[in-house]
């Protein structure tokens, strides 16, 4: 029989016992529907935490740092012995930088540059931290919901403050949009040679090229606050330094503001040629984060990256994916059981009319087939039915989510996701079940004696 | 598997059919031979668990045979897979019973095509088809009707049809007149006589009713307890 017929005569079939063969669908839908709304569910959320990551501009960041730094920060301490002397460890300067801004898959590489200092703001003065911050962080999900805007260019003198330092400058932290502030430093100017002291002096001509000292003078900008930004954008060496009040990373560059490595490398004579306590390495995507790391290390610089958390997380969440795939898929498989049963009654009820069609000239595989497609037709309904229901309670499930979060005054967020590969999986699965749910019956109905099928009353 | 069957639309050569009932072995058709030509009016005459109405499955292709052979046009059916079975069922033979067995579920209509769709026969050429069975059996204007809707005669009529839809060469009727009135039983019977006549089709009937089958068959085979018992022309038997 060709496929068009089987179709035809399956759905007259299904048509005349519609109560119980829509019971069964039901059944089957409700199964998908528990599968997609896990499966949504964990991918919802996994996608909402690696996001939010990403967003936070750690994902695709390399920090840089000197191997002497690294130590400090908690990395791995060489025995003395181990270090060699005639290897000192690698500036972290412009050469440096460049060097690291030509490796396959870097996007830019930027200066941390976050200092305390003094803001005058209506007469009144304020300390605070200064972070500089690059144009590429207008992506970062941390200025997604910000108040007022963000930098009109690199070289603005433009202000955005974190909202616990606006709550300081003003209870109206809206009106201080459109504000002037003066920041208030210390740049750094160098001295000529000469007017090194003799200590000074004397320790650059042990280590040439000799290289002068410098002196401090007090400056102030004014700037236009233009923004207040609620969180706390990742602005440091792992994404932790904090920074209350946030300008162009270029204008905090110009500053040349005197950081607490600048003394250090004055006694080391490296004066000459400015040197970065951190780099950030922004990448292209966060697959590439492990080489460039990798080529950062072996060029002798200590490095950190998010990339072993998010190992984790990854882990974690396929885990859990796995859990509500298994649990979703429980409630299928109850509801491919009831396709075996409907499709079983079904045969006893149509015993004489599978007798009369095999006299008629049905072979067993046309018997088989028919009740395939039977089965295959509640699968196909069914899956389409559950996708729709599932997308139905990720949506009541994310609506609820953010009724509760709305009362708690934070941020909505989409906690299920239904991308068309699940659509599809989950239609195909639904389908394919219930194909191996109607194995057994249609095997069993193609195997009915017709002489005896003929007799049955 | 072909056999020396020139001339015979249909023939068994010493075919038995036993059957265990728990511990008893039944012998429904026991070690039977018979011929019939083409174009022959033959009935199967006997009481009931005489095995007319098991040999007819047998030649139908419903059962097999537990030994010996049967040929419809010198095919053995004995040997056929169950998939050239189902072919012989549907282009080489058609099948009416007492019971009639129409799906009440379908019109008269979608009755008679379903044979039509078993053959895989192209659906532009369904509906002439569909309408020259009808139009042979008086039923053209019932088309769609189910067959709760129609009288008993008219359900055997339907059946006639769809057992002719295909063009089979061969008719097998399983008491036809069973479940009818003696007037309609006779009017089944004069239409069978008709097909068997204008189409130069091979009937095979079975029925235990002795008047008709000597009215209308050319010839009456006479079976008991699975037995051929005797076998000759009507007028003879009669």
């Amino acid at each position: 029989m060709k496929l068009r017929d089987l179709t035809e005569l399956a759905a007259r079939n299904l048509r005349e016992a519609v109560l119980r063969n829509s019971l069964t669908t039901l059944g089957i839908a409700v199964g998908v529907a528990s599968l997609v709304a896990m499966l949504s569910l964990g991918v919802g959320l996994q996608e909402l935490a690696s996001t939010r990551l990403s967003r936070s501009g750690l994902f695709d960041a390399v920090f840089v740092t000197t191997q002497s730094n690294m130590r400090a920060f908690g990395g791995p301490s060489r025995p003395l012995a181990e270090r060699s002397s005639t290897q000192p460890p690698r500036k972290l300067d412009d050469d440096a930088r460049q060097q690291l801004a030509q490796i396959k898959n870097v996007v830019e590489v930027y200066p941390e540059v976050r200092f305390p200092t003094e803001v005058q703001f209506e007469g009144k003065p304020y300390m605070t931290t200064v972070a500089g911050i690059p144009a590429s962080a207008r992506a970062d999900g941390a200025f997604d919901e910000m108040k007022g805007s963000f930098f009109s260019g690199p070289e603005a003198n433009e202000a955005i403050v974190q909202i616990e330092f606006a709550r300081d400058l003003s209870k109206q932290t809206d009106s201080l949009i459109g504000k002037e502030l003066v920041l208030r430093y210390a740049e750094k100017q160098a001295l000529p040679p000469d007017d090194v002291t003799p200590v000074a002096k004397h320790s650059a001509a042990d280590d040439a090229p000799a290289s002068g000292g410098f002196s401090l003078v007090p400056r102030e900008l004014k700037l236009r606050i233009i923004g207040v930004v609620e969180t706390e954008p990742a602005t440091g060496f792992g994404g932790f330094g904090r920074g209350r009040l946030l300008i162009p990373l270029q204008i905090a560059q110009n500053l040349r503001i005197a950081q607490p490595t600048d003394m250090r490398e004055m006694l080391r004579g490296n004066t000459g040629k400015p040197t970065y306590e951190t780099l950030t390495v922004r990448v292209s995507s966060p697959k590439a984060v492990q080489t460039v790391e990798d080529t950062i290390k072996g060029m002798g610089f200590g490095t950190f990256s998010i990339l072993d958390a998010t190992k984790n997380m990854m882990l974690f969440f396929t885990v859990f994916d796995s859990l509500l795939l298994i649990f979703g898929s429980l409630a299928l498989t109850v509801a491919s059981l009831g396709i075996v049963n409907t499709l079983v009654m079904a045969i006893l009820e149509r015993r004489r009319e599978i007798g009369i069609l095999k006299a008629l000239g049905a072979a067993d595989r046309d018997v088989r087939r028919l009740f395939f497609v039977e089965a295959g037709a509640m699968g196909l309904l069914g899956g389409v039915l559950g996708v729709a229901m599932g997308w139905l309670i990720g949506r009541a499930l994310t609506i609820g989510t953010n009724a509760y979060l709305k009362r708690q005054e934070l941020p909505p967020i989409d906690i299920s996701s239904i991308h068309w590969w699940m659509v599809a999986l989950a239609i195909g699965v639904s389908f394919f079940v219930s194909l191996a749910a109607g194995m057994y019956p249609a095997s069993r109905a193609a195997r009915l004696n017709p002489v005896e099928a003929l007799r049955y009353e | 598997m072909t056999g020396n069957s020139n001339g015979f639309a249909v023939r068994t050569e010493r075919v038995s059919r036993q059957y265990a009932m728990g511990e008893a072995l039944v012998h429904a058709v026991d070690d039977v031979s018979i011929a019939v030509k083409t174009g022959e009016f033959v009935a199967l005459l006997g009481s009931s668990g005489s095995g007319k109405s098991t040999l007819l499955n047998l030649l139908a292709g419903l059962d097999r045979p537990t030994s010996g052979a049967i040929y419809a046009h010198e095919q053995n059916l004995a040997e056929m897979s169950s998939q050239e079975l189902a072919h012989h069922r549907s282009h080489t033979v058609g099948m009416v019973f007492q019971a009639f067995n129409l799906l009440p579920r379908m019109t008269l209509e979608e009755n008679v095509e379903l044979p039509l769709r078993l053959a895989e026969v192209d659906r532009a050429a369904r509906p002439a088809r569909v309408r020259e069975a009808v139009e042979r059996v008086s039923l053209a204007a019932r088309l769609s009707h189910r067959p709760s809707e129609l009288s008993g005669g008219e359900q055997q009529r339907a059946a006639l049809a769809r057992a002719l839809v295909n063009r089979p060469t061969i008719l097998l009727a399983d008491e036809p007149t069973g479940n009818l009135d003696s007037v309609t039983g006779d009017a089944i019977m004069h239409l069978l006589q008709e097909i068997n006549r204008n189409l130069q089709m091979t009937v095979v009937m079975v029925t235990h009713d002795k008047v008709r089958a000597a009215r209308y068959a050319h010839r009456i085979i006479t079976m008991r307890d699975g037995k051929l018992v005797t076998e000759g022309a009507s007028d003879e038997i009669a």
